[in-house]
């Protein structure tokens, strides 16, 4: 690990503006992924702002009667919280399927957000990567790709996002509100959160330098029944070869959000559109323009089966 | 090796301070400024308390919680294993709750309780499931057993606690205590020597569960 300066952040906005005063600093919140990615000098801050103590760890109904969620809340107290389960229990779902008890109890759910992916060649600094080294060169695409998106990938990455969370985030269409090193506050809608690698992979998210996750918000909850089923290779502790997350209606309507398959929550509103006609139209439409190497090409297949799973497990 | 030398000067350091409170001083981390070429301060102080004493230390920042425990404190009953929270044997309580402790700087547990597994019993004053582990053979050649143990402590809590897992049936119901649910929840800690099965009877055991 390289040597860093730490300082325990007594403010928001100190955090905020600390940050946006040196590029290599980096906030640190559970610390689960970032400490790991520094031991192997993939992550090399030379300068860390400790914000566990700024609170930010409840969990309010907010006044339209969704919920707002502090930015430290950690991934264990968001899973048992009471109202998610009842009413957003995709949520809940989601969170259990991920990771171990441990690091639940550690991680934090905009540290969570923030993850890397778990590209193997992402974390083999011997190996060309053009989201550690941009320019490098992306050795995934033609090497062990089974891991890997199938859709809206590009040239230069073929990465997959790893949140299990974030799939439950985006099919509940939740936002992240975010505080600027002016002081400034924004929400940013979980669909334009985050980005498709294009030829920029080594930027994954709408924050701007010393942007502050403060809460993610949910809005009022939907009813119906929400299933996430997560397909990996073995029963747990395991990064998802396809995850599906839907809210079900009695009418058959709903919503789906894929994980394993983008580098990013895949979620396409023309595909949510045809869930009453079943996993082979919504698949279609959310995978149209897929771009599976041989490798992964087994993914498209799983992510319809495992839709039609869920489906028929909704139905009852 | 930097880290070598630092730990060597660690160990010393330690020997010759009293027992309550440790000083690692700013001779290696000194050192490390320097070849890092600027006198930006590297190192921070921290107080916490591990098994009932308070430890005041200045350390490296880059210090995990579970080198300060190994190195500096000479609690060597945890374990480092992968050091990257893959295999659960560096699993100690920080104010109540398991984590890696190899996941976490120890100059961020700023006033926490750290349990480890020195903390929960001693020889002839084992802790139930320390006691539960040798009547059921939960372990071989043991280099896990303490993340284990720490682990499994927290599990049964965690469930009594009602905090639900992937295999909790329905999340509006009490979690029930059962195999499935102790498995489950267990899979964050690796036995490479494949004593899955005596260890599941340790918990079960001490938790009160039927066979």
């Amino acid at each position: 690990m390289r040597p860093f300066t730490f300082e325990r952040a007594s403010s928001i906005e100190a955090a905020a503006k600390s940050a946006a005063s040196n590029s290599q600093a980096k906030f640190i919140a559970g610390g689960t992924n970032l400490l790991d990615l520094m031991k192997l000098e993939i992550e090399t801050p030379t300068h860390l702002i400790d914000v566990n103590g700024l609170g930010l760890d409840k969990i309010d109904a907010t006044p339209d009667g969704g919920l707002r969620i502090g930015a430290l809340v950690r991934n264990t107290d968001l899973a048992a919280h009471q109202a998610v389960r009842r009413d957003y229990g995709l949520l809940s779902r989601a969170l259990v399927a991920g990771a171990s008890g441990q690091l639940r109890n550690v991680a934090t759910t905009a540290g969570n957000l923030l993850q890397r992916t778990r590209c193997p060649y992402f974390y083999d600094t011997n190996m060309p990567c053009n989201k550690r080294q941009l320019g490098s060169g992306c050795s995934a695409i033609d090497g062990f790709s089974r891991q890997h998106a199938i859709v809206g990938v590009s040239d230069s990455c073929i990465a997959t996002h790893p949140s299990d969370m974030a799939i439950a985030m985006q099919a509940l269409d939740a936002t992240v509100e975010t505080v600027k090193p002016d002081g400034s506050s924004r929400t940013i809608p979980i669909a334009d959160f985050y980005r498709l690698p294009g030829d920029t992979p080594h930027i994954e998210s709408a924050l701007e330098r010393g942007e502050f996750i403060t809460g993610v918000l949910l809005p009022p909850p939907t009813g119906g029944k929400h299933i996430y089923r997560k397909v990996r290779d073995r029963a747990s502790y395991a990064f998802a070869l396809v995850s599906v997350g839907v809210v079900i209606h009695p009418d058959g309507t709903g919503r789906v959000a894929v994980g394993g398959v983008a580098h990013k929550p895949w979620r396409i509103g023309e595909a949510d559109a045809k869930m009453q006609e079943g996993a082979r139209a919504v698949v279609g439409t959310l995978l149209a323009n897929a771009r599976p190497t041989e490798q992964n090409r087994f993914k498209v297949d799983l992510v319809e089966r495992t839709l039609g799973a869920v489906i028929s497990e909704a139905r009852g | 090796m930097q880290t070598s030398t630092h730990l060597e000067i660690s160990r010393r350091d330690l020997l010759i301070s009293s027992a309550a409170t440790v000083a690692v001083t700013g001779v290696a981390g000194g050192a490390i400024a320097q070849s890092a070429g600027n006198d930006m301060v590297q190192t921070s102080k921290v107080s916490f308390i591990v098994n009932g004493d308070i430890h005041n230390m200045k350390l490296d920042n880059r210090t995990t919680l579970l080198d300060a425990l190994r190195e500096h404190l000479h609690l060597t009953g945890t374990k480092k294993g992968c050091d990257h929270g893959q295999c659960g044997a560096c699993t100690v309580i920080v104010d109540g709750r398991r984590l890696n402790a190899c996941l976490t700087l120890a100059i961020m547990q700023e006033g926490r309780r750290v349990t480890t597994i020195e903390g929960l019993g001693k020889p002839g004053d084992l802790h139930p499931m320390q006691a539960a582990f040798i009547k059921h053979d939960g372990f071989q050649c043991g280099y896990c057993t303490p993340g284990q143990i720490c682990s499994s402590v927290a599990v049964l809590e965690e469930i009594g606690a009602n905090i639900p897992s992937h295999v909790t049936a329905d999340l509006t119901s009490p979690v029930a205590l059962t195999a499935a649910e102790v498995r489950e929840r267990m899979s964050g800690n690796i036995c490479r020597c494949g004593a899955y099965s005596n260890i599941i009877d340790a918990i079960s055991d001490v938790g009160g569960m039927k066979a």
